[in-house]
């Protein structure tokens, strides 16, 4: 055994020696990037052809950049890119705020810690359309639920989902609600990872509650901050089921997304229409996360 | 010390109640309205029913279109099933080979895991695929979608944990004479058993309450997932709330089992190198 040529130097290992390779064949990759590849890539790269056509039953035509423009000229289209700016951003931010908060209280020394922790994180697996429906039910302007309990305390509840103002606001809120016990997550871990040291030491310096808060806890959860942006960001701008489950993009399309204005022209026939809003929304989302990319380290964004 | 307790408990109470009245009044009001008969349940009222009829409307529900429930389960669990089973083992290999084997593709190859958690994927060109395959409308074609989509995740989640596991051991395993397959199959495989339960779970939760990938493709009653079915039910029930909700509270049970079993490795999954990297 030990007169087989082993190539073992010690340390210089990672590079990968041409000995080494046979024992882990790049024919691994095959079978997922077939999938990937077709599934994935290929759709990808097409709608950057298909966006330029008109596409429908009959076939496609070259029409140069005519779907961009309706896109951002026609306002039906043109809100829909709006909303969904203002849907990442509101979510994330309102993920990023509520997150590291209950983070800090959850890590706290507080009662029925277990418990809470349970209860914020489990909407996250509860399906969305469901959620979307009972909060539809809940959210609704004469007889649900939130409206009601408003009127009790003697406040006019507002047409959460009726209003064209607050609409998209409502579902986004719903979306927080649902999602923020993920983000939550991240943050217990990363409040969980600050070494107990750093307290006790700006304890002994006579350092306060807040202070410590404020100079130890929030700087060294920026790795954590960097996660749930990214994720949540990801997220929402590709968000379409709750809106769907609650709005369909309604009233008129004051809270239409680039997502949902993609089936409603996929569903009326204009697939040209439809990739080009596919392009419009990868657009959007490289325009968000590549600069994210570059300022937050890049390992912090991996999981 | 014992300030500190007192404050505890009492910032502890108050949260239970605000948590309760936030998170878990929406789930009572799923609950309660399942419970209810048509009626009563038409009032979309936060109340006790005057008389229970779990049984009844989950009977009624379960019946509801010849059964189409019923059938969207099956789907929904072969769907599942197949998914993640097919991802995890292809993501394995393709995080394994990655750590193991780094050169000059790297960089692009990370490039393209990325690209795949980040860019929605283009839904018109995809069904022109599908099409062109045979696959559009069929649940094998909706299988490969889900596997195509989840890949990049697990990717991730595999490549870091394989770099704890040290090269020592593929080294013996070679020297044992095992070849590459039976290297990764039988030695280096078996112990990614954590985070493969991790990616089983958190992809399963992410599947089967998949809404928006069913509705492109693999449309019509026929061959409905659960999540189409609270769709599709949801404009005929529009006067049976009970029936509606009795749908909500059935389809909402999977993943809450698993949070009970798996709440640890959920948790992992998510929170893994999310803070280091």
């Amino acid at each position: 055994m030990t007169t087989t040529a082993l190539p073992a130097p010690p340390r210089e290992r990672r590079r990968g020696h041409r000995s080494h390779r046979s024992h882990y064949p790049l024919w691994f990759y095959l079978p997922a990037g077939a999938v990937y590849g077709v599934l994935f890539i290929v759709p990808t790269v097409a709608s950057f052809y298909f966006a330029f056509t008109r596409w429908n039953m009959s076939g496609t035509e070259f029409i140069g950049l005519e779907n961009f423009a309706l896109f951002f000229s026609e306002p039906y289209l043109f809100q829909g890119l709006v909303n969904t700016f203002v849907y990442g951003l509101l979510t994330s931010g309102l993920k990023v705020v509520l997150g590291m908060l209950l983070a800090v209280f959850l890590t706290s020394q507080i009662i029925a810690r277990g418990y809470l922790r349970s209860v914020v994180f489990f909407p996250t697996l509860v399906s969305t359309v469901g959620v979307g429906i009972t909060f539809t039910v809940l959210l609704d302007p004469g007889d649900g639920l939130v409206n009601q309990a408003l009127a009790a305390v003697g406040i006019a509840g507002p047409g959460w989902l009726t209003d064209p103002d607050l609409a998209l606001i409502s579902v986004a809120f719903v979306d927080v609600w649902k999602g923020v016990g993920l983000a939550t997550l991240i943050y217990i871990a990363g409040v969980v990872a600050i070494p107990q040291e750093y307290f006790e030491a700006a304890e002994v310096d006579g350092a306060s509650g807040f202070q410590r808060l404020r100079h130890i806890t929030l700087p060294l959860l920026r790795p954590a901050t960097a996660t749930v942006i990214v994720l949540s960001l990801i997220g929402g701008l590709r968000s379409f089921d709750l809106i769907w489950a609650m709005t369909q993009g309604g009233p008129g399309f004051t809270s239409d997304v680039v997502a949902s204005v993609i089936f409603k022209q996929y569903q009326a026939g204009f697939w040209g229409l439809s990739s080009a809003g596919n392009v419009v929304l990868f657009l959007l989302v490289a325009a968000l996360m590549v600069p994210l990319y570059w300022k937050l380290n890049r390992k912090e964004v991996e999981r | 010390m014992t300030r500190r307790r007192t404050a505890g408990v009492v910032s502890g109470t108050v949260a239970i109640v605000l948590s309760a009245v936030v998170f878990l009044v929406p789930f009572a009001f799923i609950v309660l309205t399942a419970s209810k008969n048509r009626a009563e349940s038409a009032l979309r009222e936060f109340s006790l029913p005057t008389e229970w009829a779990v049984w009844e409307n989950l009977v009624a529900v379960v019946q509801a279109r010849d059964y189409m429930l019923m059938a969207a389960f099956v789907n929904s669990t072969i769907l599942t099933v197949a998914s993640v089973t097919i991802m995890v083992v292809l993501a394995a290999m393709v995080g394994y080979v990655m750590q193991r084997r780094p050169s000059r593709l790297t960089p692009w190859l990370n490039a393209l895991v990325l690209a795949g958690l980040i860019i929605p994927p283009a839904v018109v060109p995809t069904i022109w695929v599908l099409q062109g395959l045979g696959l559009f409308r069929t649940l094998h074609g909706l299988v490969l979608i889900e596997v195509a989509y989840g890949l990049s995740f697990c990717v991730l989640l595999f490549r870091a944990f394989v770099a704890t596991i040290p090269r020592e051991l593929d080294e013996a395993a070679v020297i044992d004479g095992a070849g590459p397959v039976r290297l990764f199959f039988r030695v280096v495989f078996p112990l990614l058993r954590s985070v493969v339960w991790t990616a089983v779970i958190v992809q399963s939760v992410a599947v089967f309450n998949d809404f928006q990938n069913p509705l492109y493709f693999l449309p019509g009653d026929s061959n409905a997932t659960v999540q189409l079915t609270l769709y599709n039910f949801r404009s005929q029930y529009t006067t049976q709330w009970n029936l509606l909700f009795m749908d909500i509270l059935l389809i909402t049970i999977p993943p809450l089992i698993m949070y009970a079993f798996f709440n640890r490795q959920i948790v992992a999954g998510l929170t893994t190198g999310a803070i280091k990297g």
